[in-house]
């Protein structure tokens, strides 16, 4: 494999980590008003991504500098001509960080409500906007040969992409009542086990649409294999939730996250960022890469980095494996 | 306003407002390492009190730090594309690098120190306080490392008219980096010192007055201050060495920036450093307008040498039109300015106060932490109300300073977003208005109008939070030993 095939796979891994992980902390504020009964419940659910999410949210940013790095041209040309959806996506990202850390710093009814549904209004709108970016990418944007959008802002909306939208969103409900469901102990996490078995079949159609349209419009013959993946992984998720495996249920949509985004870079290459103006203003891997010079610099970088976040995130994981209840919660203590 | 005008003043808006927070972070950070440290190896549980109240108020404001950082990563490829695309091969790198080497360790460490003071062994949880401090510090130099190369572009050949990397290590150890790096880390323990100094000044003065109250707050207070004040003083001294050597960067690479500095119309020799000017100093004869000059001070910061020549902003236009061109190029992509003259002078008045009042406002933040110490030394508290609202009010000169100096440098750059370097690789600079994304105008209006909006409303409740859980000193911060009696519970939840 030549560095920018590299360099292009690497980038999928980290979208393929940034859609694993922080899907389910979206699914989990997506939820929020749906799973919990009550305050303590609402408390016990933002708690399960405490301590996790913000490292989640890391990998969107690595998947953004390295493409930066890798790719500067599909890095200017993808953030430029999404700039309004990139905008509000953002906005719901400002939304949710401050909400974690502000919700129980004032001990009053009120508050606590406002801070709640900022966190459940910016969760759905990140989950879309992300969806709708993702999408965007492999659909292709009306780009120019400078590699500029042609058009107005919302000229690459289209029913695809819209779907896409959707279809990430969906599939971070589903991920984030599965891992309720799995970091929760008793009527919550029954609820929220029910709940992701009841609107699987909904949640995920959308997904399984979008990969079936990609794989239609530019796929490879290879990629039916993910897309296979995909289903069967579903399939798999939605059985052992009806035997009460969170833990496989969960494990096993993480195989299904990995199959879409397999089936979705796959299709993608040897693209990058098509046009949909004209093929041969699309940016391909070889063409949008930097310097030889430059790859091997960032792989030496990778080489050593990535297996150092895996082991350390992982610990933190470990860490705080036990499931949350009710009574585990400390007493509210505030000024 | 153009695309390139609203691009600007955005992008100085987010990050101006993003270094609220940066500096307090990082300063703290590594403080509150510094307090854990303190009671693992005393069992002192003052420290304790220190590390726990002194660590929340870090957290309230490390989420803000978080949550603007995420739009800077962004703002590049958003408003600024054609930049990107012209510095890419060389610039994504550090930043590549900030967010895997940074600010992954960042993040999951500072997650395992909130949540963890229960769950991990005492020893292994101090040494995640250290790995998040740390990782403050290493943000802060690869960020810096990228943005040096813009002031300073090195390690780099020309390849079809754009920069082309052949050297990492030139990059990351370009000589504006290493300059910038311990200038701007001592500026966030000048504004983590103040922060320090006025809180627990206020505190101090109060349970003074209302005696009977808790002795052992009464020695967290007394410890913060002292450390705080002791923080401020060295900063600043740091912060004078750094900024001098910085000087000299500047006077080789940016002269037109050095002379902006100073407003200085015309070439002196030696040159002299006005401490204050009335009227505008972007006038032809500036000299009429300025006030206590210092002689010579202006040459020997720019060459360690009193009696050296700097060279005037008259002089140096005509310089920059030699070697960087008169026109914009004439071409379509470049909108309005396409063949327009291109203005070489930085805003004077901008530059000139800029300079002037990071210094002096740091200056100011040295003498409010030195007299601090003075007036609590051997166990004294004074009386009077003025020293709790002085001490309280001195907290904002060092975040100002940190604000006016940033200003200083992104704007004395202009019009170049990658300044051209007289004694680099010739032909590598970019003019502002040439990196700018294909937009219209009026998206970047809409990001504009709503970014300030939020950030407005966020500083707001920042502010408010940060207040409260100040004045509620100790004891409203720290949580009483156990609740439900529950063996798994938590020992601190959102
Ligand atoms: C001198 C230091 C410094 C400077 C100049 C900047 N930052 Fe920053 N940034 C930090 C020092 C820092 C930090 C200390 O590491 C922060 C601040 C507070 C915090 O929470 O972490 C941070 C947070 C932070 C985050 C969130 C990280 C996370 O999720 O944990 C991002 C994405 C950025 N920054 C990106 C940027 C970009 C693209 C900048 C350039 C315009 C920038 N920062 C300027
Ligand atoms: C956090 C500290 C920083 C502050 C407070 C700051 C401040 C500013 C300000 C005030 C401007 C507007 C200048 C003008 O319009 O004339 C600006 C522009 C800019 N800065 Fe910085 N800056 C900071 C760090 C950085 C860093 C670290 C980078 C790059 C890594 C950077 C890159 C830019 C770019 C690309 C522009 C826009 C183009 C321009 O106007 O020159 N800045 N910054
Ligand atoms: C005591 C005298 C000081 C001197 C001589 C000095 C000098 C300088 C110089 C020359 C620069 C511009 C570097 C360039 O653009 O190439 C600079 C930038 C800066 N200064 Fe200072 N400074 C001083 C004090 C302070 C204080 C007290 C603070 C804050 C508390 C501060 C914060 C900054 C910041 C944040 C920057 C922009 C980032 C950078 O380029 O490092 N400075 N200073």
């Amino acid at each position: 494999m030549d560095l920018p095939t590299l360099w292009f796979a690497i980038i999928a891994l980290l979208w393929l980590g940034y859609l694993f992980l922080e899907g389910f902390d979206f699914g989990v504020g997506m939820l929020l008003p749906v799973l919990a009964r009550d305050e303590a419940e609402r408390r016990v659910m933002v708690n399960t991504i405490g301590p996790v999410w913000d490292g989640n949210e890391v990998w969107l940013l690595v998947a953004g500098g390295a493409t930066f790095a890798a790719f500067p041209g599909w890095y200017a040309s993808l953030f430029s001509a999404a700039y309004l959806p990139l905008l509000l996506f953002l906005v719901a990202l400002i939304g949710r960080g401050v909400s974690f850390e502000y919700r129980g710093k004032v001990d009053s009814h009120r508050w606590r409500r406002t801070w709640d549904a900022i966190i459940t209004g910016c969760s759905w709108v990140a989950a879309l906007g992300i969806g709708l970016v993702l999408s965007w990418n492999v659909w292709g944007l009306p780009l120019d040969a400078g590699g500029d959008r042609a058009g107005g802002p919302f000229a690459a909306v289209t029913w695809p992409t819209l779907l896409g939208a959707v279809a990430i969103a969906g599939y971070a409900a589903v991920h984030g009542a599965v891992y309720t469901a799995l970091k929760t102990e008793g009527e919550l996490s029954a609820r929220a086990r029910g709940f992701a078995f009841q609107i699987a079949p909904l949640a995920l159609t959308p997904l399984a649409l979008l990969l079936v349209l990609v794989q239609l419009r530019s796929g490879s013959v290879w990629t039916w294999v993910p897309l296979g993946v995909v289903i069967a992984a579903v399939l798999a998720a939605a059985d052992r939730l009806r035997a009460a495996r969170e833990g496989q249920a969960f494990a096993a949509l993480g195989v299904a996250v990995v199959g879409a985004v397999v089936t979705l870079f796959g299709a993608l290459y040897p693209d990058v960022l098509p046009s949909t103006v004209d093929p041969s203003y699309s940016l391909t891997v070889a063409g949008a890469a930097s310097s030889h010079y430059t790859l091997v610099v960032m792989s030496w970088v990778a080489l050593f980095g990535t297996p150092a976040v895996l082991v350390y995130q992982g610990w933190t994981y470990w860490v705080f494996r036990k499931r949350i209840g009710v009574r585990h919660l400390p007493p509210v203590h505030v000024p | 306003m153009n695309t390139v005008d609203l691009a600007r003043w955005q992008f100085g808006i987010t990050t101006v407002y993003h270094f609220l927070m940066v500096p307090l972070t990082i300063g703290l950070a590594v403080l509150v390492a510094g307090m854990q440290t303190a009671w693992v190896r005393t069992g002192d549980v003052k420290y304790l009190r220190m590390t726990k109240f002194w660590g929340k108020l870090m957290l309230v404001n490390f989420a803000m730090g978080v949550v603007t950082g995420i739009v800077q990563e962004f703002q590049f490829g958003m408003s600024w594309s054609a930049y990107s695309r012209f510095v890419g091969d060389v610039f994504g790198a550090p930043l590549a690098m900030e967010g895997l080497v940074a600010f992954f360790v960042e993040s999951t460490f500072l997650g395992l120190w909130i949540f963890g003071w229960d769950r991990l062994p005492k020893r292994v949880h101090l040494a995640c306080a250290w790995a998040f401090s740390l990782a403050t510090i290493a943000s802060a130099y690869f960020i810096l490392a990228a943005n040096s190369w813009m002031q300073h572009p090195v390690g780099v050949e020309l390849v079809d008219g754009r920069p082309r990397l052949t050297s990492i290590a030139t990059v990351l150890g370009n000589s504006t980096a290493l300059a910038t790096v311990p200038h701007t880390i001592a500026g966030a323990f000048a504004v983590a010192g103040s922060f320090l100094v006025g809180i627990a000044g206020w505190h101090l003065w109060r349970e003074h007055r209302a005696s009977g109250s808790e002795v052992g707050d009464r020695a967290v207070w007394r410890a913060s201050l002292r450390l705080g004040g002791w923080v401020g003083v060295v900063a600043f001294a740091a912060l004078a060495v750094t900024g001098d050597v910085q000087g000299k960067l500047m006077f080789e690479q940016q002269p037109m920036k050095m002379a902006a500095a100073e407003a200085l119309c015309r070439t002196e020799e030696p040159a002299g450093f006005s401490v204050f000017a009335v009227g505008d100093v972007s006038g032809p004869d500036c000299e009429s307008v300025k006030s206590i000059t210092v002689p010579a001070l202006l040459s020997f910061l720019a060459t360690g040498n009193a009696t050296s020549e700097v060279k005037g902003v008259q002089d140096l236009v005509g310089e920059y039109r030699a070697r960087y061109g008169t026109n914009f190029p004439d071409d379509p992509a470049l909108g309005e300015f396409a063949g327009k003259p291109i203005d070489y002078v930085p805003d004077l008045p901008v530059t000139y106060w800029g300079f002037r009042l990071m210094i002096g406002l740091g200056a100011l933040a040295f003498l409010g932490c030195a007299g601090a110490l003075w007036v609590t030394r051997r166990g004294r508290v004074p009386d009077g109300r003025w020293f709790p609202v002085l001490a309280l009010a001195a907290i904002a000169a060092p975040f100002l300073a940190n604000g006016f100096g940033w200003v200083f440098t992104e704007m004395g750059r202009q019009p170049f977003i990658v300044a051209p370097n007289p004694s680099g690789v010739p032909g590598v600079w970019l003019l502002t208005a040439q990196g700018v994304s294909g937009l219209g105008a009026s998206e970047v209006l809409t990001s504009l109008v709503v970014l300030t909006a939020i950030y407005g409303v966020l500083a707001a409740v920042e502010f408010a939070l940060i207040t409260r859980y100040a004045r509620a000193g100790v004891g409203g911060v720290i949580a009483p030993a156990r609740g439900s009696g529950d063996p798994d519970e938590l020992a601190f939840a959102y």
